[in-house]
């Protein structure tokens, strides 16, 4: 068995390996370590400004890693583009179009960097969207920019799809259209799509994975799924209202007053049942955090946490 | 197919897919060989993660609610089954507990409940009513 061959069986879609990148004095990614495997639909979030899209120009090749390594497809985007370009579809967040081409021009001229365009496909997807062929990018509303993108990225069937803040000031109609596309796209057997988003309800219907970035940092990452049995979401009914806040272990955030106090703690539903017996309290409520829930609290956390040091200093 | 999926009740999403499809099924909404949608086009149609839905019909498979064959597709099964029968029990008994408990808060009593129990069934539609016997 060659070397080559087996590489090609275990390579990930995206391998990146402790990626730092500083843009002046500010830190954008830190010692960032993400896998993406194969097949998943994996989503990508974190607040504007936590390093999302440049992760994702790494990815690409447009950034060169300060230190630590980017593999996609086992290849490096920087020294080996057009391999691994010609496997990627590629939606930016700008949508930077040529806006003085028109929409059949586009499509022909993108057709000519991709072996595998597929034609049919793509004027299926042009259809679907009613895109007019004569019409100039310039005339485009920013909906059908973003669907005319979504078209140019997915008619090559590309291994991985790359999204980046995909529907991002979209209206509810091409909303579907993209969802639909990254849904599609992981249903044919063995494709890959990372998107990024700050829509917490749109990546937790759609995404297997998920990997949280705070201000340049990794602060999650793994199957949706064991993420959110991690956590557990319950409010304490205390008899007599305690005279300091409670505290329970592993707290994330804490809020309430007087004789009800809602927690959301890392560990699963027993921490909830050790904390109300420990406490003296009944569990008034219990549920499975939503994602957003998990977000905000930990984003919360984190804030409260530099402030308090702060203080200290 | 109507389902209605929500990211605010704390229940997971795939849990609820199985619920409303296990109610369909029951209320006879889904009748018994009604082949339900492939994974893809469910997973399309709700734009959730087709893994979702696949978790789902394992789900409902497992509980006999439906069968899945290759080639036959995911049908749903003869509800008349003591498991459906069961089911249906249990999904009555839990509203009638969720309603009785409900008015005792509210300060209603049990001649009042059964009277409201009445009169909506005075609302319904002959054939509706034909399957509520007093």
């Amino acid at each position: 068995m060659s070397k080559d061959f087996m590489a090609a069986g275990t390579e990930l879609p995206i391998s990146v390996q402790e990626l730092c990148r500083r843009f002046g004095k500010k830190t954008a990614l830190d010692r960032v370590t993400v896998e993406v495997p194969k097949g998943l639909v994996f989503g990508l979030v974190g607040e504007n400004g936590a390093g999302k899209t440049t992760l994702i120009k790494h990815l690409l090749g447009l950034l060169k890693p300060q230190s630590g390594v980017v593999r996609v497809f086992g290849g490096d985007p920087v020294r080996e583009p057009e391999s691994v370009f010609s496997r990627i579809g590629y939606l930016s967040e700008n949508r930077d179009l040529p806006v003085w081409m028109r929409v059949r021009e586009l499509i022909f001229f993108t057709q000519a960097f991709y072996p595998d365009w597929d034609s049919g496909y793509a004027e299926e997807l042009r259809k679907t969207f009613d895109l007019d062929p004569t019409a100039k990018v310039k005339t485009l509303s920013r909906g059908q920019r973003a669907q005319l993108g979504l078209l140019l990225a997915l008619a090559h069937r590309p291994e991985l799809l790359l999204l980046d803040e995909p529907s991002s000031g979209l209206d509810a109609v091409v909303r579907r259209d993209i969802l639909g596309a990254i849904i599609r796209t992981v249903a044919d057997e063995g494709r890959t799509v990372l998107f990024s988003s700050h829509l917490l309800d749109e990546v937790e219907y759609v995404a297997d994975h998920i990997a949280f970035l705070h201000e340049g940092r990794l602060i999650a990452s793994g199957p949706l799924s064991d993420i959110k049995a991690a956590h557990c979401l319950f409010t304490l009914h205390f008899k007599q209202a305690p005279a300091a806040p409670p505290v329970v272990p592993n707290t994330i955030s804490r809020e309430g007053g007087g004789s009800e106090w809602t927690f959301l703690c890392e560990g699963g539903h027993e921490s909830a049942h050790r904390a109300a017996a420990e406490l003296g309290a009944v569990i008034a409520e219990e549920e499975e955090p939503s994602l957003e829930d998990i977000f905000v609290a930990r984003v919360r956390g984190r804030r409260e946490k530099m402030a308090s040091l702060r203080e200290e200093n | 197919m109507r389902l209605h999926l929500s990211l605010r009740s704390g229940v997971p999403i795939y849990v609820q897919l199985v619920t409303q499809i296990k109610q369909l099924a029951a209320s006879g909404r889904l009748p018994v060989g009604t082949e339900l949608p492939t994974i893809r086009a469910l997973a399309e149609q709700l734009l959730i993660n087709p893994n979702t839905v696949a978790r789902a019909y394992r789900e409902l498979e497992q509980s006999g609610i439906v069968t899945s064959r290759r080639g036959l597709g995911t049908r749903v099964t003869d509800r008349g089954s003591p498991l459906a029968q069961r089911e249906r029990a249990r999904i009555l008994d839990d509203r009638v507990q969720a309603l009785v408990t409900e008015a005792a808060r509210l300060g209603f009593s049990f001649e009042d409940v059964v009277e409201l129990i009445r009169k909506h069934r005075g609302k319904m539609l002959p054939e509706q009513k034909e399957s509520v016997h007093e």
